[in-house]
């Protein structure tokens, strides 16, 4: 039994320490590790505003549609990894994060400005602007296959029924901003407001450029509501200071442990890795950003983790002066602090779960790694913990009760 | 004091002392606890007195605590656990934190009355988060002044509140909200005016009034709805008495952070409302755990016994583990405020405060209210409070 369990943990340390050794780059690495947060790698969240328009016309759905589609097609253009464009339709906003763009200034100003569709010669001079295009439809023509339909207002089918007989069997180029959506080849004069670009592999191709030309510039004027911009150089010095915060935390944390509670101790700190282990895979799984917030949260939740083990290791001290052996103290300690342990917890979890729910950006991050970290270490604390400290008082059930900070007075 | 944990099969594991026992005669010699080397000798006497080496062993490991609790008059049967005395005789610094509660109340008083009339009077520095507004954190290359700013700012039509560090080469500018063009003047401004800045290093946050009035609101309301939660929770898993004292002791580490916060005039941002929250649910928690141990040895209470008693002693039983999650929260709490980046010390400094006080009010406050309903409802089901005191 005592061989046994003296394999056993050597296995199980073993164990931890390649988990650790293979998370550690898995986890760290930039593409597909843990994702940073703007505040930690440099970059923009802005939160635009859409603001209705002064004949005081209400702002649809559609309008936000449009608007986030353009957005998104421009953000794409700014070559940033992982972009995110998130419409609100409650509160007529548009979120967008730029983590990791090199260039701040630019986006904002890229991103501020309204768009513009326009219709221009294969030289690229304007003919005319895309707001007299009245409605722009994605189709599946018997003929064509996938299609653009747009219908023009009367002044712009006019217009456009001169640019066509101008530009007959030449390539007309429909852009937003300065941004080339399609060139097709003017076939035939089209002179009754209706016309047709074929050539879309998919509807999903002609439903996107759709979009942007019935839009044509931005269907509601935008203000930035809410900015955050950070310097990239800056980003890697908080992810460095939030690192050296956590290692130091933690070390002290450990230091603490086994100083106090001497063998237990080291179960402690050796399951405090395997909580911190858990709590990064179960971010990297639900691809939970990293922000300054959430590592602050992560290392407070930490602190709270060695928690469940201070009331268990407590309790079973308690157990041991009462004259129990240790195996005992250990097995009742368990079970009287379990009730003790979920009922000081549910508060912390009720109060996670309520900044989760009502918390907006930064304080979701760290609501998010507070609530893992409280079930993480729960977990930790009745599955690993416990196993570990049976096997280790299995190897000697006789060890000196010194060993597990009971100490005797005269 | 009952044998029956002793485990026979593990006991009998090596008379000869085998692989890796520094632990076996060291064990032995401390239930003889002379204190100094192990002795061969010895161990072999203690075998051969027993019949069984475990049992020998086992029955020797509880010769300590056995040996005390018989100079404290009476051995306890090991269900009704440690008994007033031996808990007051555990801790070297034991006093009867019970009796004096005026004591604590009176300080936590002192500190929360200024903190309230300050609130009151000044009410809280508020960020741009609740206000509105756009902060920028420049690095210059060269050292700068405050008057360069604050004319630089001046001349694009801008006043605000300026703020050097790191050897006057870092500004905090605080002002209004600024639409893009506005702030990209003050940039050019101030490029050319105060001189070359660190793009890489530049922090910028803008707010506009309406979303911060959002955050004031949520954060209201998130307080609102997690305080009556837990008070739902703490009544159903204990009593309403608890649950009242559980929250007033809660409220008193809210009413210390904000007074605190208040006093000093520091400034609070998005991140507070997360550490009050956090207070808020790490405070109870403290308390829970005390609340816990009140409730298992209220159960065992004899007629006759005093409330105060059992409570003071509570509250003893599990000051080791009180103190030591502080101090480890502390810890963490401690290496993000140092370390940490800046936009986590308003949070980290808000829940230093809040935790330092919910471990206070855990201790000298909520099981001291407690005793204080109990003993003035004298109709309360098992509390039996003691008629002695007035």
């Amino acid at each position: 039994m005592r061989r046994r369990n003296i394999l056993k943990l050597i296995v199980l340390v073993l164990a931890v320490a390649a988990a650790v050794a293979l998370s550690i780059p898995k986890l760290s690495n930039p593409t597909s590790g843990i994702p940073l947060g703007l505040d930690l790698r440099g970059g923009v969240h802005l939160v635009l505003q859409a603001q209705p328009g002064a004949n005081g016309k209400p702002i649809t759905k559609d309008d936000m549609d449009k608007a986030k589609a353009i957005i998104a097609k421009r953000v794409n253009e700014l070559g940033v990894s992982e972009p995110v464009v998130q419409a609100d339709y409650q509160k007529d906003r548009i979120i967008v994060d730029l983590a990791g763009i090199k260039d701040p200034n630019k986006a904002v100003e890229v991103l501020k400005t309204t768009a513009q569709l326009t219709i221009r010669d294969p030289k690229g001079k304007i003919l005319m602007q895309g707001d007299q295009i009245k409605d722009a439809r994605a189709n599946q023509d018997p003929q064509y296959g996938y299609v653009v339909s747009l219908t023009f207002t009367p002044a712009g089918g006019q217009e456009f029924a001169a640019i066509t007989k101008e530009y007959l069997q030449q390539r007309i180029g429909i852009y937003l901003d300065n941004r080339l959506l399609t060139d097709p080849k003017v076939d035939s004069v089209i002179s009754n407001g209706q016309a047709v670009i074929t050539g879309y592999s998919t509807l999903q191709d002609a439903a996107n450029d759709a979009v942007l030309m019935r839009s044509g510039a931005l269907p509601v004027s935008m203000t930035i509501a809410e900015k955050q911009q950070v310097g990239a150089s800056l980003g890697v010095d908080s992810l460095h200071r939030s690192i050296s915060a956590g290692i130091y935390g933690l070390a002290f944390i450990f230091l603490f442990m086994l100083v106090f509670y001497r063998l237990p101790g080291v179960v402690a700190d050796f399951s405090l890795i395997v909580y911190a282990l858990i709590v990064l895979w179960v971010l990297w799984l639900f691809h939970a950003v990293l922000t300054l917030e959430g590592i602050a949260g992560f290392i407070l939740s930490i602190g709270m983790a060695v928690d469940f083990n201070i009331i268990i290791y407590e309790r079973v001290k308690e157990e041991i002066r009462l004259g129990k052996s240790l195996r005992a103290a250990v097995e009742s300690g368990f079970s009287r602090a379990f009730i003790t342990v979920i009922d000081a917890h549910v508060t912390t979890l009720i109060t996670a779960v309520t900044l989760y729910v009502l918390g907006t950006g930064t304080i979701q991050g760290f609501a998010l790694t507070l609530g893992i970290g409280i079930l993480a270490s729960l977990f930790t604390a009745i599955t690993f913990t416990r196993t570990i400290l049976r096997w280790v008082v299995g190897i000697n059930p006789q060890t000196n009760t010194r060993w597990y900070g009971v100490r005797r007075e005269a | 004091m009952g044998r029956k944990d002793v485990d026979r099969r593990k006991g009998k594991v090596d008379p000869s002392n085998g692989a890796g026992e520094g632990n076996g005669p060291e064990a032995r010699n401390d239930l003889k606890e002379t204190g100094g080397r192990p002795e061969v000798s010895a161990v072999s006497v203690e075998i051969t007195k027993g019949g069984q080496p475990g049992q020998t062993d086992a029955s020797k490991v509880q010769a300590g605590p056995k040996g005390r609790s018989q100079g404290n008059g009476s051995p306890i049967p090991a269900a009704q656990g440690a008994s007033y005395a031996q808990v007051q005789k555990m801790h070297p610094l034991y006093f009867n934190i019970v009796k004096k509660r005026y004591i604590w109340f009176a300080l936590s008083l002192l500190v929360i009355i200024p903190g309230v009339i300050s609130l009151f009077t000044q009410g809280l520095n508020l960020g741009i988060d609740f206000q509105g507004g756009t902060m920028l954190d420049v690095i210059f290359n060269k050292p700068t002044t405050q008057g360069a700013i604050t004319r630089t700012m001046s001349s694009v039509g801008l006043s605000g509140s300026v703020q050097l560090s790191n050897g006057s080469k870092e500004v905090l500018i605080r002002t209004q909200a600024l639409d893009e063009q506005t702030r990209n003047k003050l940039m050019t401004a101030l490029q050319s005016k105060v001189g070359a800045y660190d793009s890489g290093k530049l922090q910028e946050e803008k707010v506009s009034p309406e979303i911060g009035k959002e955050l004031t609101q949520n954060a209201l309301l998130a307080l609102g709805i997690a305080m009556g939660l837990m008070l739902l929770y703490i009544t159903i898993r204990f009593q309403f008495s608890y649950a009242i004292s559980g929250i007033i002791a809660l409220v008193h580490d809210v009413l210390v952070t904000l007074g605190v916060f208040s006093l000093f005039h520091w400034q609070i941002d998005a991140t507070f409302v997360a550490a009050i929250l956090t207070i808020f649910g790490y405070s109870i928690n403290d308390t829970v755990v005390i609340f816990d141990r009140i409730r298992e040895n209220e159960a065992k209470m004899r007629r006759g016994d005093s409330y105060e008693d059992m409570v003071d002693k509570s509250v003893w039983q599990t000051m080791r583990r009180s103190i030591n999650t502080v101090v480890t929260v502390l810890i963490a709490l401690f290496s993000v405020y140092i370390l940490g980046g800046a936009s986590t010390k308003v949070f980290a400094l808000a829940m230093l405060i809040g935790v330092f006080s919910g471990a206070y009010s855990s201790i000298f406050n909520a099981s001291q209210i407690l005793v204080e309903i109990k003993t003035r409802l004298s109709d309360s089901p098992k509390g039996k409070p003691s008629r002695a005191r007035a």
